[in-house]
């Protein structure tokens, strides 16, 4: 057996990222992810790698941009605000088809928000940075173990697909230290036939996402929409603990997903049927799983540090199959197992015609009905 | 039939003394007539080829009239986000060393949404050589003021003329850059005349040959026309051109650090390898 390490999440990222073949990296630095800007600093000019220091994270994702168009792997990460920063290049990237790991390491907003972690930008991860019809491949860890195999992961399929694809992880994920086993995937170097070397014996080539014949940008946006579709097919992740006999279920990722465990624990020492559903790829969603166990379950339980957020998507899944419950706390304050067993006790009895949707027990954003 | 009959310059031999660059594409620019923007795609297109650096070139264009470089110039292009291209280059280069990477903006790329960039890429001194076409307007969005434009001069964002305590006074990028220890060559060319053209080309050649060389971020800019920009015929902006933009933007050699720097001319790379 390998002998195990303590490592920061953030710093086993980075480490994980190396050990997969990582040419280049690129940030700025912002906090809860400033140690794993640091351990690039230090590790990338060891190996011969690329490691910038950009003025921005417009610069660092162009930096980014730039070195991907030339085949390299590249990895950048920064923290909410700055991934804002980095939606431009998100979507040029994405119509550019150029394929980059991003880590979001989450802390509050919205605007400066706090440095404490937060779950508050799924929609951001999952829909959003950039403008324009896109999707962009979103892995969620719920521990640095995890972390570490999902990194490898996220670069394959970032050259698969030729897309950006981002880590979601929160401040907890990067800042706890975990004992883990060294054991980092090393993937083979990527040998893409599009990339631009010099047109050394070949026509030129040309990396772009400007298409100013609207027939064109058609016909590119229905490539992109097929290659989003073959995502879907062969991407989605998730974890299912507990569910065999569950009457309400507790959907959550990343660090909300170790609390739902403490607390499903705690339920099922109380008698309570409770298990956990966790999505690891938030977009693909696992919908289609998701609403095969809702037919099957009195409730659904979602438990975010957000205000709700990936609870409209479990709500699209299940379709009215199952009532959704939500519970989550905000600014960087984390829930207590307490706290989602009490909201669990809700699920139970969510059925009973006495059910008010719109008392909140907790005086939490935790309102059943109110995000409806 | 006598000797005097035939001038002595039919005998001699025919010669070449103009042709398409081999790394200019045969295809009609989509610039208005009498933009500056083909005269500068042909200066480098020639400069690049002298240098035998046409298989090596990594290009990165900006986002304004001259987006569809990659159209025009025969190598490799990266498409960079508004204002991006120096970041973008940056990161070309940090994988690529083995690349020959130019940069290709505008100034309302340059100049206003993309000052960060060209800043830093300057101060870390990349080994870039930037192409700056100044025409003092945003030519593709219709002639709104950019940071360059002219004191007084109207625009379509400026229908009464620029003024000082509104739109702040023209900015001289070049000038600013020119003070970082990174860059190791800025200097200003112009697309007036055919002298200033030839010595336009020498700039941009030394440019390139500072990056091979190793000795920092060079930059040329090229105060250029925009007729429709501008509200003028093609010849009226020569005109104002020399007049009025070369007063504000003066050619000329803004530093030059390889003089400390010994620069090593690029060695002829056989054309075959194009």
């Amino acid at each position: 057996m390998t002998r195990r390490v303590l490592m920061k999440g953030n710093e086993a990222i980075a480490e994980a990222a190396i050990a997969a073949g990582c040419d280049a990296y690129f940030g700025y630095p912002i906090t809860p992810q400033a140690e794993l800007l640091e351990w690039m600093a230090r590790r990338m000019p060891e190996l011969g790698r690329a490691f910038v220091q950009a003025e921005s994270e417009l610069g660092a994702i162009n930096m980014a941009l730039g070195a991907a168009a030339t085949g390299a792997r590249v990895l950048v990460s920064s923290s909410s605000p700055g991934i804002s920063l980095m939606g431009e290049g998100m979507s040029y990237m994405a119509g550019s088809e150029l394929p980059v790991v991003v880590v979001n390491v989450m802390r509050g907003g919205p605007g400066l928000g706090s440095i404490q972690p937060s779950q508050s930008d799924y929609f951001q991860a999952t829909k959003g940075h950039g403008h324009g019809d896109y999707r962009v491949p979103v892995l969620a860890p719920s521990a640095i173990a995890e972390a570490i195999d999902l990194v490898p992961t996220a670069f394959e399929i970032a050259e698969r697909y030729r897309t950006p694809v981002m880590i979601l992880a929160d401040g907890i994920m990067g800042q706890a230290m975990e004992p883990v086993e060294p054991r980092f995937r090393t993937l083979p170097p990527p040998a893409p036939d599009w990339a631009l070397t010099g047109a050394r014996g070949r026509p030129p080539r040309v990396v772009h996402s400007l298409h100013l014949q609207p027939e064109d940008l058609e016909a590119h946006n229905r490539d992109l929409q097929a290659k989003f579709r073959a995502i879907e097919a062969a991407e989605t992740r998730w974890a299912e603990e507990g569910v065999a006999d569950a009457e309400v279920a507790i959907v959550a990722y990343g660090t909300a997903a170790r609390v739902a465990r403490t607390a499903m624990a705690r339920a099922r020492e109380a008698g309570m049927k409770v298990g956990l559903f966790r999505p690891i790829s938030l977009w693909p969603f696992p919908s289609a799983a998701l609403r095969d166990l809702a037919l099957r379950l009195r409730a659904i339980l979602v438990v975010e540090l957000s205000a709700g957020q990936m609870v409209e998507d479990v709500r699209l899944a299940v379709e009215g199959r199952a009532p959704v419950l939500f519970h989550g706390r905000t600014g960087g304050m984390v829930p207590t197992p307490d706290e989602v067993v009490a909201a669990l006790r809700r699920g139970f009895v969510v059925t009973d015609p006495s059910f008010d949707a719109e008392t909140d027990p907790l005086g939490l954003i935790c309102a059943a009905g109110g995000r409806r | 039939m006598t000797a005097t009959t035939k001038p002595p310059v039919a005998t001699a031999a025919p010669r070449l003394i103009y042709e398409r660059p081999e790394l200019l594409a045969e295809e009609s620019t989509h610039y208005c007539p009498g933009c500056g923007h083909g005269v500068v795609h042909r200066l480098v297109a020639e400069v690049l080829g002298e240098l035998g650096l046409g298989p090596r070139t990594i290009a990165v264009v900006g986002v304004g009239c001259a987006v569809f470089a990659y159209d025009y110039l025969r190598v490799d292009f990266c498409e960079a986000p508004h204002g991006r291209a120096p970041a973008v280059a940056t990161g070309i280069r940090r994988v690529r060393p083995d690349a020959f990477v130019l940069t290709y903006q505008g100034d309302g790329d340059m100049a206003a949404i993309g000052t960060a960039e060209i800043v830093h890429a300057a101060a870390r001194g990349e080994l870039i050589t930037a192409v700056f076409v100044n025409n003092g307007v945003y030519g593709m969005t219709g002639g709104q003021m950019a940071p360059t434009t002219l004191l007084g001069q109207r625009t379509t964002s400026t229908p009464g003329g620029r003024e000082a305590a509104l739109h702040g006074c023209p900015l001289p990028i070049t000038e600013m850059l020119a003070l970082l220890p990174g860059v190791a060559y800025a200097a200003r060319g112009s697309v007036v005349d055919p002298v200033a053209i030839g010595r336009t080309k020498a700039y941009l050649k030394k440019a390139c040959e500072v990056q091979l060389a190793g000795a920092g971020f060079a930059i040329v800019e090229v105060i250029s026309t925009c007729p429709v920009g501008w509200g003028m015929t093609p010849r009226e902006s020569i005109d104002w051109l020399r007049d009025a933009v070369a007063e504000v933007y003066p050619p000329g050699v803004l530093v030059d650090r390889t003089k400390t720097v010994p620069v090593v001319p690029a060695p002829a790379t056989p054309a075959s390898e194009g």
